[in-house]
């Protein structure tokens, strides 16, 4: 079997399509409200606050009060949309996550942008690579990363309809699209973008495009590879990891984060749970990274292509 | 908000000595809690629950009631109490106080308690909250009024400041904090620890009308509470000067009794008077602990 070749296609960041997404949104519900933290021009809320004036407010540079207010907005029957920096929302606001929006099981939907390193040359500072470690620990909180802009507009959608709590960690840079506007995402269920018997390749966000062209090199080599898209990491899609464990008997998981407590963590609970396979981690080796392009740092850093082509040899010679 | 009638003032006393009476008693048989700083609060909740707030006990998720968010959640046994005796539930279930599957939780828990608006207890996050609810009245095009009650501690937590100042910056005129100054947090007198003296002037610089009050005195309360509802242009804060352990001599300004509940024998004599009798006798008196000053 042979796939065809791959074309690296650059869509929207997902940024972007989060934007785009939230304004139509507004338009169909008015119940929807924003507000942001003095970043609206980066994580594209103002994309809402431009069509909505009067449901959008910019709290200033105050992560924790933003919280809290959105804890108090959901509570009155509205649904918040939140956003700022991943690493500024989550840790900043932490507390305010636990005790006004994930114990009283509110229906705040925090869409964080500048996820991972690919932020690139603003360094560490602006470089979330703890947001899912943190937010998949807060009970009842549905934590999503979309890989592109496909899979940013439905699940944001997607999200409305959720009766509780949701993160989705969006990105700075151009996503390679791996999806279609015909792909179907539902919270929860993972995406397999290309069958294989040999090694699973499970990632998410920019990484599920890095697999995409793992599989291709490793298809050179005769390694039959399926790659998966797990976009949603809570809850994890046990049905699919086990199918895919039963199927190729070895994981690779790659995303861009920290390594404990991320994608990897859960898929390898969910592999303990029911079907044990050896896994190898494409991820933030317990380090922050630093400033530089987005290219250069995901190559320096261990994520890209090449990483997960070596990690899959390495978790095959394991079976 | 009418005057009030004559007899009004005396019957939210009364009102207030039973929901001392209840905390105590709850405190006693949860043999945990904080009897401090709700004893402080007792007339301030009096006064909301019994007066100011329109609210109604029999459908809680009314939604055109005014919102009470108790930003200092260690409180929340005189909340309970006044819950109950507003008929939200039965008063026997106020014995069931920090016990497993009770709905009164340590602190408040908005999902389990009916009448219970936010869940709070990590100190400085409730006016964010209020304010959050005051933007969702303004947003809606909704009547209703949103209170907030907080502790000098909390004030020393920064989010209560990007509070302030977000609700000064909007004119939320539909949000009133009341600050139940009682001159002590958990490590001893708020002068010493952290002071965030000048109050007054702090919440008016950040955009508050402000006025400063008794918060034992009930005719005061009453008043202040209905002139928050005149202003129409700013937020108000109402600096309520209280006493911590108001209502039982042995834990006035005593802050021993900040998180620690009275044993039956404290109860005892802190019912008896309550109820009237005087204060307890000096051999009584020797054995009770004393907190930093």
């Amino acid at each position: 079997m042979t796939a065809p070749a791959l074309q690296k296609r650059l869509g929207l960041a997902t940024r972007d399509a989060y934007g785009q997404a939230l304004a139509e949104l507004g338009r169909r519900n008015p119940k929807i409200v924003v507000l942001d933290a003095d970043l609206s021009s980066s994580t594209r809320t103002a994309m809402f606050a431009k069509a909505f004036p009067s449901r959008f407010i910019n709290v200033g540079i105050s992560e924790a009060n933003l919280v809290g207010m959105a804890g108090g907005l959901a509570a009155s029957g509205l649904i918040p949309f939140i956003s700022s920096f991943a690493c500024f929302l989550t840790c900043k606001g932490y507390d305010q996550l636990r005790m006004a929006v994930a114990y009283p099981h509110l229906p705040v939907k925090v869409v964080a942008s500048h996820g991972g390193i690919s932020v690139g040359e603003d360094g560490v500072s602006q470089q979330a690579i703890e947001d899912v470690a943190l937010m998949t620990s807060l009970p009842g909180f549905v934590v999503m990363v979309p890989a592109d802009e496909h899979a940013t507009r439905a699940l944001v959608n997607a999200a409305v309809d959720y009766p509780g709590p949701v993160y989705i960690r969006t990105g700075r840079p151009k996503a390679p699209i791996v999806h279609t506007a015909e792909t179907r995402f539902e919270i929860g269920k993972g995406v397999v973008l290309r069958e294989g018997r040999d090694v699973t390749l499970a990632a998410n966000g920019l990484l599920v495009w890095e697999a995409l062209a793992a599989a291709d090199a490793l298809a050179g080599d005769g390694i039959q590879a399926a790659v998966v898209d797990v976009h949603t990491i809570k809850p994890l899609d046990q049905a699919l990891v086990e199918a895919q464990a039963k199927a190729t008997g070895a994981f690779v998981v790659a995303e861009e984060h920290q390594v404990w407590g991320g994608l990897g963590s859960a898929v390898a609970q969910a592999l303990a749970r029911t079907t044990p396979a050896p896994v190898e981690f494409v991820a933030l080796q317990d380090t922050y990274a630093e400033s530089g392009t987005p290219d250069a740092l995901m190559e320096r850093y261990g994520l890209t292509a090449r990483h997960l082509v070596n990690a899959a040899r390495r978790v095959i010679a394991r079976k | 908000m009418a005057r009030p009638t004559p007899q009004e003032i005396p019957a939210l006393r009364e009102t207030a000595r039973r929901l001392r009476k209840l905390d105590i008693q709850m405190l006693a048989t949860a043999g945990s809690g904080h009897p401090g700083g709700s004893l402080s609060a007792a007339d301030l909740v009096t006064a909301l629950y019994f007066r100011a707030l329109n609210h109604d006990p029999a459908d809680p998720q009314w939604p055109g009631r005014d919102r009470f968010v108790l930003s200092k959640g260690h409180a929340v046994p005189i909340v309970y109490a006044a819950l109950a005796v507003a008929g939200y539930f039965p008063e026997s279930q106020l014995a069931t106080l920090r016990q497993l599957g009770s709905p009164l939780q340590g602190h408040p828990d908005r999902r389990r308690c009916p009448g219970i608006e936010a869940c709070t207890g990590s100190l400085g996050q409730g006016l964010s909250i209020g304010v959050g609810m005051a933007l969702a009245a303004r947003w809606q095009g909704a009547a209703f009024r949103t209170y907030v009650l907080l502790s000098d501690g909390e004030t020393n937590e920064g989010q209560t400041w990007e509070a302030a100042a977000f609700a000064g910056f909007h004119h939320l005129d539909h949000l009133t904090a009341i600050l139940d100054y009682n001159k002590f947090q958990l490590d001893g007198a708020v002068a010493d620890v952290l002071s965030m003296e000048p109050m007054l002037e702090k919440w008016r610089a950040f955009g508050w009308e402000v006025r400063e009050l008794d918060g034992h005195d009930m005719t005061q309360i009453v008043e202040a509470l209905a002139w928050a509802t005149t202003i129409t242009t700013h937020p108000t804060m109402l600096i309520a000067h209280t006493v911590k352990g108001k209502g039982v001599s042995f834990m006035e300004s005593n802050n021993y009794f900040h998180g620690v509940a009275p044993t039956a024998e404290e109860a005892a004599w802190a019912l008896k008077e309550l109820d009237g009798h005087g204060p307890p006798p000096a051999e009584f008196l020797a054995t009770v602990r004393r907190g930093a000053k």
